[in-house]
């Protein structure tokens, strides 16, 4: 096998909308080498990655592959470079009603130069022998539907040795898979680096960069600021390297007087991902749930402001318990959401801003039922100005906003409801640095007025800056509490990957 | 340039389709441009656009009905029967329709938004079941004054004055149909735009998790969107009774496919690229006038069919590509 194999990133540069997600980073995997990519969220790993996988393409910069370069224009192009990609989401991937054989073969199924007649002999025998290479055994006629996580991240990475990858970017793969799935899992890509694969591997798991891999790249706001062969690091440079300033000199916390508890669930629980959650809000207070991704938090958001049901448990608001059955009986509680895909759940986005702001409000600003066009102006432009949203007018369409001002509508609207609790749900996801210092200061304002906070975030820092009390949250559960102050990202990432693995981090 | 070009014609391209229609049929028909004709023209719509309606408030919660057409066709039998079988009275007539007209309404929105079964095959299976009742009711038979059964015997009664005046009459020259039809366009016109139930429905079409979570009772805002539809076929099929005098079957199969015309060449009617009443009004007028000169010309009525049609692929091609090209 060709070992010599390299693959260059050069300067690559990449904006979203204005706001930089890659500046100048150079990045190279050589084959036969396990190269990781470290990075909180945010960092721009994803980003670069989809500019190898061809999902975007680099405003500057070049790759080069064995010197020659390579132009990556669309995902068919980089597949065709011998580059291809194991996504987290296995399913997505994969055709479950059709078997190993046929998922194993699926791109040569559609490719330009294949037959038009199947030859399921030839087919099956190449795949035998593709699983063979990979040492995994796993009865090639069972349908992919039958087949455990672990086995279906198998037929993907077989599917692109289908297609004599020379590099695999693995995002992320051992994130859903157990300690002896991970194993193996292991056991595979060093059987794929011995055979001369360049493997890009993505994580969170410092363990594993520091066990499997031979070197590794960090990337903090958009660059590169780490390369080097994993023998000469330890796990406390690379937390360093990852984290960089600490939030609260970027964004330094209102003050609010914390009153009566208001708000309080208990024993909350749904399916396998809610295992009896207890969280109480008080009044001002503004209570961090962190956690990594998967944990729960998203659905425990959902449940206590009434979008999802649970299976058991109890909600009540001032001492008086609530039933939850659909978000409107929520929202007369005094409870809002305000959710994590914004763009889905959040706003309207060919609507105007005005029509936005007014939704949740419509009986403040109409008579009768009839809306009052002058009065939802009015207080659309208070909005506005108070929340510094930028836009042309009140009556431009949120889809030409940027997102930290699209997210300011998605809290906006809320302001004047007279609600009580609000819940976030990473409410800094994709939003730029200064429409985040609104952002905060917005929740700051809510919790000086004497509203209860819930804040869902994955980053670790946001919630120990923002938080008077951190819970963290792991596996569906809340296994820690911390007063704000008490604790530092160490801490939090060490409960927060269940209390075992210390250098887990989140990104 | 190009763009420019194609958001003029998506803004005004139904205007001017109408302009242009109406202009070529005053050319080559003597008798087209005259007050009288208008008024007929009018008068042939106001049934369709009754339909057209309800299927703009079922769009308008993103959602779709098909079976308008056959509610139309129940109801019409319905009307003709209770007057003609039954001699009842006027009120009977008119609010046992409108009530068979919601009671369709809620079992479409039962078996969408309880069931979730998609709009689409949910109202197609609502057509045949209520069209299948429709004839089943009336053994295949229209039905008109002094009808003989099988048996020998003969309707005891016939369609009243009153009850024809809906259809047929007119007050000051303009047909009592037109006017209400005007005042139905008005009414649901300002609902939608001016009233905060018109702007939840709206929403909820636009994105229903938002809407959710925004605290409007989706499923509620749906369920009375497809009451409505049922109700404004069911008005549809009242007058259609009271115009023929008679209760015709399958009356309303033909009303589906030109109410849904209406309603898409009213997508693209000054660019509101959303359903709206006075687009479909419009587009209405469109199909209308489109027909009347075709038959003023000789051609002849199963011709009429491939006219419409192209109307409505014509709307379609324009409102999605449109609308497709400024999503990205």
């Amino acid at each position: 096998m060709s070992s010599s194999f390299r693959l260059e990133m050069k300067s690559i540069t990449k904006q979203f909308a204005g706001i930089p997600a890659l500046q100048g980073v150079d990045f190279s995997v050589n084959g036969g080498q396990i190269h990781a990519l470290l990075g909180a969220n945010g960092a721009g790993k994803s980003t670069l990655m989809k500019i190898l996988s061809g999902a975007y393409y680099p405003d500057e910069g070049e790759i080069l592959a064995q010197g020659k370069l390579l132009e990556l224009t669309s995902p068919a192009a980089s597949k065709q470079g011998g580059i291809h990609c194991v996504y987290q989401e296995v399913d997505s991937a994969l055709v479950p009603q059709l078997n190993v054989v046929e998922n194993v073969m699926l791109d040569s199924l559609s490719a330009k130069n294949s037959r038009i007649w199947l030859n399921p002999t030839r087919m099956e025998e190449k795949v035998k022998s593709i699983l063979n290479r990979l040492n995994v055994n796993i009865d090639i006629q069972s349908k992919v539907s039958d087949l455990s996580l672990a086995e279906k991240q198998m037929v993907l990475i077989a599917r692109t040795l289908a297609q004599d990858a020379k590099v695999i970017i693995f995002d992320e793969p051992t994130a859903p898979l157990s300690e002896s799935e991970s194993r193996s899992f292991f056991r595979i890509l060093h059987g794929l680096r011995d055979s001369g694969v360049a493997c890009i591997f993505i994580t969170h798991r410092l363990p594993e960069v520091l066990e499997h891999c031979d070197c590794v790249t960090v990337m903090r706001d958009g660059r590169k600021v780490h390369t080097g062969d994993t023998r000469e690091t330890n796990a406390e440079q690379l937390i360093e390297q990852m984290l960089g300033k600490t939030f609260e000199e970027e964004f330094p916390k209102v003050d609010a007087e914390i009153g009566e508890v208001i708000f309080e669930a208990s024993n909350i629980r749904r399916g396998h991902q809610l295992r009896g959650v207890d969280i109480k809000v008080r009044s001002g207070e503004i209570v961090a749930v962190v956690g990594l991704v998967g944990a729960g938090k998203t659905e425990l958001a959902r449940i206590l402001s009434g979008a999802d049901r649970m299976d058991s448990g109890a909600i009540s608001m001032k001492g008086k318990s609530l039933k939850l059955k659909q978000p409107a009986d929520a929202v007369a509680a005094g409870i809002v959401l305000v959710p994590e895909e914004r763009r889905k759940q959040g706003i309207f986005i060919q609507d105007s801003v005005e029509h936005n702001l007014s939704l949740p409000v419509l009986d403040l600003v109409s008579r009768m039922g009839f809306v009052a066009a002058r009065r939802e102006k009015e207080r659309a432009n208070r909005l506005v100005d108070a929340l510094g949203i930028k836009a042309a007018s009140g009556k431009q369409a949120l889809q030409y906003l940027s997102g930290g001002n699209q997210q300011k509508v998605a809290i906006g609207k809320w302001l004047e409801s007279s609600s009580d609790v609000f819940i976030f749900d990473e409410p800094t996801k994709g939003v730029d640095i200064g429409a985040k210092s609104d952002i905060f200061r917005i929740i700051g304002d809510l919790a000086a007025q004497g509203k209860g906070i819930l804040y869902f975030t994955c980053e670790l820092a946001e919630g120990l800056g923002i938080g008077d009390r951190i819970a963290v949250m792991s596996d569906g559960q809340i296994t820690k509490e911390f007063k704000r102050g008490e604790a530092d990202q160490a801490q939090l990432l060490y409960y927060a990957s269940g209390g075992t693995e210390v250098t887990t981090y989140e990104g | 340039m190009k763009d420019k070009a194609l958001h003029f014609a998506f803004r005004y391209g139904a205007i001017i389709v109408i302009i242009g229609v109406i202009t070529f049929f005053s050319v080559r028909l003597p008798y087209f441009f005259s007050l009288n004709n208008f008024a007929d023209i009018l008068g042939s719509i106001t049934i369709v656009t009754f339909v057209a309606i309800g299927v703009t408030l079922s769009l308008i919660v993103d959602g779709f009905d098909l079976s308008v057409g056959s509610t139309v066709s129940l109801t019409t039998i319905g009307a003709a029967s209770l007057m003609i079988w039954y001699e009842q009275p006027l009120y009977i007539v008119i609010l046992v329709p409108l009530i068979i007209g919601a009671v369709i309404g809620l079992l479409n929105a039962f078996l969408i938004v309880k069931l979730r079964i998609p709009d689409l095959l949910a109202t197609l299976a609502m057509m045949y079941i209520v069209g299948g009742i429709h004839k089943t009711y009336t053994q295949g038979y229209n039905i008109y004054n002094h009808m003989a059964f099988q048996d020998g015997t003969k309707a005891p009664g016939e369609m009243t004055k009153s009850f024809l005046q809906l259809g047929q009459g007119k007050w000051l020259g303009i047909p009592i149909s037109v006017i209400l039809l005007l005042i139905a366009v008005a009414v649901v016109h300002i609902f939608l735009t001016r009233t905060k139930y018109g702007r939840q429905m709206y929403v909820t079409g636009g994105n229903v998790e938002a809407a959710r979570l925004s605290g409007i009772k989706v499923n509620k805002v749906r369920t009375l969107a497809y009451v409505a539809s049922g109700v404004f076929a069911a008005i549809g099929g009242i007058l259609f009774a009271s115009r023929v005098g008679s209760g015709q079957i399958d009356a309303g199969s033909p009303l589906l496919m030109e109410s849904v015309a209406a309603v898409f060449v009213g997508f693209s009617v000054f660019g509101a690229g959303k359903p709206n009443v006075i687009g479909t009004f419009i587009g209405s007028v469109l199909i209308g006038v489109l027909v009347n000169g075709l038959t003023m010309m000789n051609l002849q009525y199963f011709t009429h069919d491939i006219v419409k049609g192209t109307v409505l692929v014509l709307a379609l091609a324009v409102t999605f590509y449109v609308l497709n090209r400024s999503k990205t």
